[in-house]
């Protein structure tokens, strides 16, 4: 989804992320559909017995299928999952969404956090793939054309405030 | 008649209502957080509203993929926690406020705002979150709520401008209704986050700073901000804070910002809260009304 194409909607071009629109709606109400039923304590124990079982009712590509097999969150988001959704199936797991956000963003808790009391990912550097919104004085820490990867490269906690 | 008094708006990030159920308001970390809603708790308890008409969006507990209203407004009676996954959270039943939310429903529907009818939903986080950091953890909530759900889900959510005439529409609605209520209106999510994706832990401080300046002075100018702004300079998620527009939108132009408070950060969010208030007038009102011809003052009025 990073290639550019003629006709993109110009949020394509904000790094790191997949905007749910219409398109991943329409593609991902599988999953969604699938994160939505674990809320039921009884569908969670039916997945927990046997993941790929349960997920046949859902009509899942196989890429989706092994997305969430392999709890890839990210590749889940990029086929049409949506966040609020696929945090389901982290509670599930019993994940925390610390964990979530540490493998989305390719780090670890303890990192993820420490960024977070720092301030955040700062903004600078992180707002377009193209390097279009970015001023060029404040790309220090991320590579303007590095596409969704200059995400995950500021990671080093900024100013606090 | 009834009347909207002031808004009042905060961060529901969800680790904030996990903080409060694992009694953990205490610890270091969630002090930061709690301690800064003290004065927003003590206004709430000073000013007492006979109902909070709180606009919020669902996280995929009352809707899921299979329906997406843009505006639904709650008319029902009572509005259950939802199991967002980990049970129900253990906060009160939100008790509605039926009447007063049909009269704005049918206000606004004839207004030309065509809402969403909800006469049965469960309300998440994005709800409950908000009523604990104005009013603690009581036992029942110490008013009714009327709940309006916004999509901020599934691309795109209304436009702040929509937003922002929502509220207008909900405060021309408010002011026919017989009763003698006063109204606070919450408008929640935000501030700064991202929690999808690779970019997920962007904080913008400057950009919720000068959000939260735009609001108390120029709303109608903020309002007009394009998605795309909230999205890439306030993260993915930061777009909840389009809903704070409708809050704006139902007070005065011309409001007191009596308290704000902004920190850094609730689990991977930026956390705000602002509370404005209609500078009073119904006595100059009063003393106007001696000299001042009727007819003027009904224009006035409709504008």
């Amino acid at each position: 989804m990073a290639q550019a194409k003629s006709k993109q909607p110009e949020y394509e071009d904000i790094p790191g992320t997949f905007v749910f629109n219409a398109e991943r709606s329409r593609q991902g109400y599988g999953i969604n559909m699938f994160c939505m039923s674990l809320m039921k304590d009884e569908n969670r124990k039916a997945f927990r017995a046997n993941e790929a079982e349960y997920l046949k009712k859902f009509n899942l590509t196989p890429e989706q299928t092994d997305a969430v097999l392999k709890r890839d969150y990210n590749r889940m988001l990029e086929l049409g999952g949506n966040i609020y959704f696929t945090a389901k199936l982290g509670a599930t797991d019993g994940h925390s969404f610390r964990h979530l956000a540490a493998v989305m963003t390719n780090s670890t808790q303890e990192d993820y956090a420490a960024m977070m009391l720092g301030g955040g990912r700062s903004v600078e550097g992180n707002r377009s793939k193209s390097g279009k919104y970015d001023k060029p004085a404040k790309k220090a820490t991320a590579k303007p054309k590095a596409k969704a990867k200059s995400a995950k490269t500021s990671k080093s906690p900024k100013k606090r405030k | 008649m009834a009347k909207i008094i002031a808004g009042f708006a905060s961060s529901h990030v969800p680790a904030i209502g996990a903080a409060i159920d694992n009694k953990q308001t205490h610890d270091p970390y969630w002090q930061r957080v709690f301690s800064g809603f003290e004065k927003a708790k003590k206004w709430i308890a000073d000013v007492r509203p006979d109902v909070v008409i709180a606009v919020y969006n669902d996280h995929a507990s009352a809707f899921s993929v299979e329906l997406i209203p843009t505006f639904a407004i709650g008319c029902a009676a009572e509005f259950p926690p939802a199991d967002e996954g980990w049970g129900p959270r253990p906060v009160p039943v939100v008790k509605g406020h039926p009447q007063l939310a049909s009269h704005i429903a049918t206000s606004a529907i004839l207004d030309g705002f065509d809402l969403t009818i909800a006469n049965k939903m469960e309300v998440d986080h994005g709800l409950t979150v908000p009523l604990n950091l104005a009013f603690g953890s009581p036992e029942a909530w110490p008013c009714p709520v009327i709940p309006i759900a916004v999509n901020v889900v599934q691309y795109p959510p209304p436009t702040g401008k929509r937003c922002f005439d929502l509220g207008r529409a909900i405060r021309k609605a408010v002011a026919s209704y017989p009763e003698d209520l006063r109204i606070v209106v919450f408008g929640t999510g935000g501030m700064s986050h991202q929690i999808s994706g690779p970019r997920a832990g962007l904080i913008n401080s400057k950009f919720d700073k000068a959000f939260l300046d735009g609001l108390t002075k120029d709303p109608k100018k903020l309002a007009a901000m394009p998605h795309l702004e909230y999205m890439r300079e306030a993260g993915a998620e930061g777009i909840e804070l389009v809903m704070w527009h409708v809050m704006r939108g139902a007070l005065d132009d011309k409001v007191k910002e009596v308290y704000r408070f902004y920190t850094v950060p609730a689990s991977n969010t930026a956390v705000g809260n602002i509370i404005l208030e209609n500078v009073a007038k119904p006595a100059k009102k009063a003393a106007a009304k001696k000299s001042a011809p009727k007819k003027a003052k009904g224009l006035r009025k409709a504008a």
